[in-house]
């Protein structure tokens, strides 16, 4: 009983302890008590945020490894700003058409990508969405609205970083809400029986096709969005930063937070948001880092000596835990 | 599995010891010091324009301080890398203003600068870029560039070729991946058409590309009498190798990115660019007693020939020098804020004239460099102006 | 037309070498049925080692080469053992992301070992041009195109004729039965790569000999076109990765050649983009096999 209850408020839950992450930035921001930088990349951590669950939905959940989210990134920012600089609404109404303009016509990417390799699974699809990334960079670059090689400028920006922040962050909730719920319903399960056993699912009733065309479709309007707060952010976007090199960062957060794990991938994305500034001075070793974490994560989930390991340690703390605390209560 | 309230707690923990750990960065004691901030790509691709920025302008600061200050106000420059990414540079440019930045030196690239505009309007400092080419770049009153802009630079060349070389048919290969190749692209290409010139060849490769024979094969089987090459050194220097190859024996032009060019192309190779034409701000052999100073002084402390961007960045700092010169700031003045010392040097920066490597300095009101740009040529393997 | 013909042996040159490297990419997928993502890495990896031991070093160039493959080789049977071989029975997933991951690792520290900066090589094979029906090519393409080739027979009949090629066959059509067949699949794999990875090497001399330059991305670029081209011929079989590659190559030479300069900008695309059309209308690439998973 407790256990549903509990269920059924979860999302009330985790909006209040939002608003209480939200109150402590903002006030951090307000009183100029966090650092500039910090300040910053608090917005940088938004767009990153939505990009990891984003992916972790196709990757994590669905099993597909997608490198190419960056052109779906891509189609949003452009399409976003692009309505964005050439429309007189006030500029929050305008940010937020901005938002579902870019969402959507990234989800019309993904629609079509996902729907035109059907027949595709595993490496295949990996090299066709990596294709597909690069394609829409290439032609970013002919096509004459989009600024081409030399960028796309005159944004126009909220106003301040705490104004920033807060619509970033509204969108950052939203997709964890969305998100989130997906993976838990009915539909999350289905999706996640293709990821484990796609012939199994198929046997039973799953419509596999429909899945996929369904999470690239999702996922692509959530890493749009995540586009336009780029663009409103940095208020300038060029085809340099939407290249492959980002689409294997979002996948390392992805990665890095555990595979179909959307809490581990939301603090992947901020600790990653922070790594360069942490690293500062020994930032040529980040990409480095990145490379090891790919590789150790992986040997970490399946190598079986490590499971073993995990599993003994789990154990011996546990037998810990008891020997301590039960002594204790005696 | 974890119950959502718990996961809930570890993330707002999370989130309170990453942003706890920025808090009390602590600011450096700044007292009678003017603090210029810089930020350039130090690692990635772009790398070596950053770095050769940096140490151009360390060259400068030294130089400034060790003479006493400017009326006794010393400089102390700190320099962030940015990547050449405009995220990062956003990053990096609040990073300064964190350490108590006054007066910006930066962006070395376009991208990053661009990306900046909002913060540099914002903020109301002075701003001076030693190499951002694009227009762009310094669309805020408060920014002006030492380099020449990306239009400028394209029409010049075009305009030198077509009058003073009398060359007609022109073949071009350029980086669809640069926004400084292809925006000298754009500008040559407008105004040689002006002119009256054609193009028989017109090629163009991915910034990652190292393969350009289908693109010099275009170029051999067409009429043009010259072959235009508005990209950087690195790159020219492969595609000269690869055009050899072909035997491609065209006049070869190009823009200010290719000095330099001597550095990547040794022993045979080095004929190769015998009678090379390009415009550039800046030459190393210039015999003027302080362009071999500051020759002299770079090699001896990077053991490196100092290229343009250095030169750039050097003339950027004494630009900056010439305006609290021209402001008459005292020790008093380091006290201000960025946005102070803006307001009291940016309406200078139209009055003073400053005598640099790059030639003589005046700056229009939009911020662009009013300065005589040189014509060098390669003769002999050496750099030599050209007239 | 001599333009044209031109333009067409500039795509067959580029499409030998990536050919070449499609060669190694599909014959490790063909038999591990893993996609070797840094397949490419390595051979910068040994261009790097052509820098070291040629242009640094002077070592004589026989030596110098055979140098390069066995260090290519060395390198291939060190990653496999500490980041593939572990992931035997992991998904296919943990696989490419783990490969990804090894890509990234040899690209940045070749990075911080060698620097941005472009490194360039000595003309060290020196062959001159060559006169094919009036239309001259270069002697070092020429060697390419008959080096892919002989590699292309020689690693046919290997896996079709020899015992060990017949137990990496074995092994890729049911790795459970050949066990039983009392092949050791662990073993076989290894070879697989390390095989490959020499293979990786032999094209890492021809790539410096005819570039002469490297940089630390030169593998990534590489090795995505070439992997574009072993999934076009489909991946896994050797003839097809040629035809792959050689068709990749011929459009790249074709689109940057004859696209009208409007669409320039865009000329690397598009070998993506004939990539995807391919896929859509034929899955499995040119001349894969169709492989429908049993319960």
């Amino acid at each position: 009983m407790k256990r549903i209850n509990l269920k059924s408020h979860r999302n009330l839950i985790f909006v209040a302890a939002a608003i209480v992450v939200y109150a402590f930035i903002a006030y951090g921001m307000n009183s100029n008590l966090l650092p500039r930088a910090t300040q910053t990349l608090a917005i940088k951590a938004c767009y990153n945020v939505i990009l990891a669950l984003s992916l972790s939905l196709i990757v994590g959940f669905l099993g597909e490894l997608s490198l190419g989210h960056a052109g779906f990134f891509a189609l949003g920012a452009y399409s976003g700003c692009i309505f964005s600089i050439n429309s007189n609404l006030p500029i929050e109404l305008r940010f937020v058409l901005a938002a579902l303009i870019g969402g959507t016509v990234a989800a019309i990417g993904g629609f079509l990508i996902s729907s035109s390799i059907l027949r595709l699974q595993g490496d295949y699809l990996a090299i066709v969405t990596l294709a597909f990334g690069e394609i829409i960079r290439s032609f970013i670059k002919i096509i004459p609205v989009t600024g081409g090689t030399a960028g796309l400028g005159g944004i126009p920006s909220l106003g301040s970083k705490l104004k920033t922040f807060t619509f970033s962050y509204v969108f950052v909730i939203l997709t964890i809400l969305v998100i989130r719920n997906i993976v838990a319903s009915s539909h999350g399960r289905a999706i996640t029986s293709i990821r484990d056993n796609a012939i199994a699912a198929e046997s039973i009733g799953i419509n596999i096709k429909l899945y996929k065309i369904k999470v690239f479709t999702v996922g692509a309007f959530f890493a749009g969005i995540a586009g336009v707060i780029l663009g409103h952010y940095i208020n300038f976007i060029e085809p340099a930063n939407f290249n492959y090199n980002v689409s294997i960062e979002i996948l390392v957060m992805v990665v890095l937070g555990g595979m179909g794990n959307l809490l581990g991938s939301i603090i992947a994305a901020v600790v990653i948001t922070f790594l360069p500034e942490i690293l500062r001075g020994f930032d040529q070793y980040r990409l480095l880092i990145y490379a090891l974490a790919l590789i150790f994560m992986m040997l970490a989930s399946n190598s079986p000596r490590i499971i073993n390991f995990r599993v003994k340690a789990r154990e011996k703390a546990a037998g810990l835990y008891k020997k301590l605390f039960t002594r204790k209560e005696e | 599995m974890m119950s959502m309230a718990k996961r809930l707690l570890v993330l707002t923990f999370a989130l309170v010891f990453l942003t706890l750990g920025f808090v009390g960065c602590g600011k450096k004691d700044t007292s009678g010091k003017l603090v210029i901030g810089g930020t350039g790509p130090l690692t990635g691709e772009a790398s070596t324009y950053g770095t050769s920025v940096k140490r151009g302008a360390q060259i400068a600061i030294d130089e400034i301080n060790d003479a006493g200050g400017i009326n006794g106000i010393k400089l102390e420059f700190i320099f962030e890398d940015d990547e050449a990414d405009g995220t990062k540079a956003k990053a990096a440019f609040e990073k300064l203003m964190d350490n108590g930045m006054q007066i910006f030196m930066g962006t070395v690239t376009s991208g990053a600068g661009v990306a900046l505009n909002e913060a540099i309007k914002n903020e109301g400092l002075l701003h001076v870029t030693p190499s951002a080419s694009q227009i762009e770049a310094i669309e805020n009153p408060n920014s002006f560039r030492i380099c020449f802009n990306d239009v400028d630079q394209g029409k010049a060349m075009a305009e030198y070729i077509y009058q003073k070389l009398g060359y007609k048919k022109a073949a071009i290969i350029y980086n669809q991946d640069d926004s400084y190749s292809s925006g000298l692209y754009d500008a040559f290409k407008k105004r040689w058409t002006e002119l009256g010139g054609s193009i028989s060849a017109d090629t163009s490769f991915a910034k990652a590309a190292t393969d350009f024979n289908a693109q010099l094969t275009k170029i051999a089987g067409s009429d043009a009498d010259f072959l235009f090459m508005p990209i950087y050194a690195e790159k020219a220097s492969q595609i000269i190798i690869a055009a050899n190859e072909k035997n491609i024996k065209l006049p070869l032009l190009g823009c200010d990115g290719l000095d330099g060019i001597l550095n990547y192309l040794t022993g045979d190779n080095a004929k190769l660019v015998e009678g090379l034409i390009y415009y550039t701000p800046f030459l190393a052999s210039d015999p003027s007693e302080k362009v071999q100073s500051f020759v002299a002084k770079y090699k001896a402390k990077y053991n490196l020939e100092p290229d343009q961007f250095a030169a750039d960045a050097y003339d950027a700092i004494y630009v900056i020098k010439a305006a609290i010169e021209k402001a008459g700031l005292t020790v008093e003045d380091t006290k201000l804020t960025a946005k102070e010392l803006g307001e009291k040097l940016v309406p200078v920066m139209t009055q003073i004239e400053v005598d640099g490597l790059t030639g003589k300095i005046t700056f229009s009101t939009s911020g662009e460099p009013t300065k005589s740009a040189k014509v060098a040529e390669i003769k002999d393997g050496k750099y030599v102006a050209k007239d | 037309m001599q333009q044209f013909i031109m333009t067409l042996i500039d795509g067959i040159n580029l499409g030998s070498v990536y050919a070449l490297v499609a060669l190694g990419y599909t014959m490790v997928y063909g038999i591990a049925k893993m996609l070797n993502f840094a397949h490419g890495d390595i051979i910068m990896v040994g261009a790097y080692t052509i820098v070291v031991f040629i242009t640094r070093l002077s070592i004589s160039v026989p030596l110098a080469m055979i140098l390069c493959v066995a260090f290519c080789a060395l390198l291939g049977f060190v990653v496999e053992k500490l980041a593939y071989k572990p992931l035997r029975h992991a998904t296919p997933l943990s696989v490419l992301i783990t490969a990804i991951g090894v890509s990234y690792l040899l690209q940045n520290l070749a990075l911080l070992i060698f620097g941005t900066n472009r490194q360039f090589i000595v003309r060290f094979i020196d062959v001159g041009n060559f006169n094919l029906f009036g239309v001259s090519v270069s002697g070092i393409s020429v060697i390419i195109w008959v080096t892919t080739i002989v590699i292309m027979i020689g690693l046919y009949t290997f896996i079709k004729k020899t015992k060990l090629g017949r137990a990496m066959l074995a092994v890729s059509e049911d790795k459970g039965a050949a066990q039983l067949m009392g092949i050791n699949v662990n073993r076989t794999i290894s070879i697989t790569f390390v095989i490959g990875s020499a293979l990786a090497g032999v094209a890492s001399i021809l790539y410096s000999a005819k570039y002469l330059n490297v940089d630390p991305y030169t593998g990534s670029l590489f090795g995505i076109k070439a992997f574009a081209a072993a999934v076009f011929g489909g991946i896994g079989s050797i003839p097809g990765a040629m035809i792959g590659g050689l068709l990749i190559g011929l459009i790249e030479a074709l689109t940057a050649s004859y696209l009208p300069f409007n669409l320039n900008a865009a000329s690397d695309g598009f070998a993506f983009v004939i990539l995807i059309i391919m896929l859509v209308l034929k899955p499995t690439g040119l001349l894969g096999k169709k492989n429908t998973e049993k319960v």
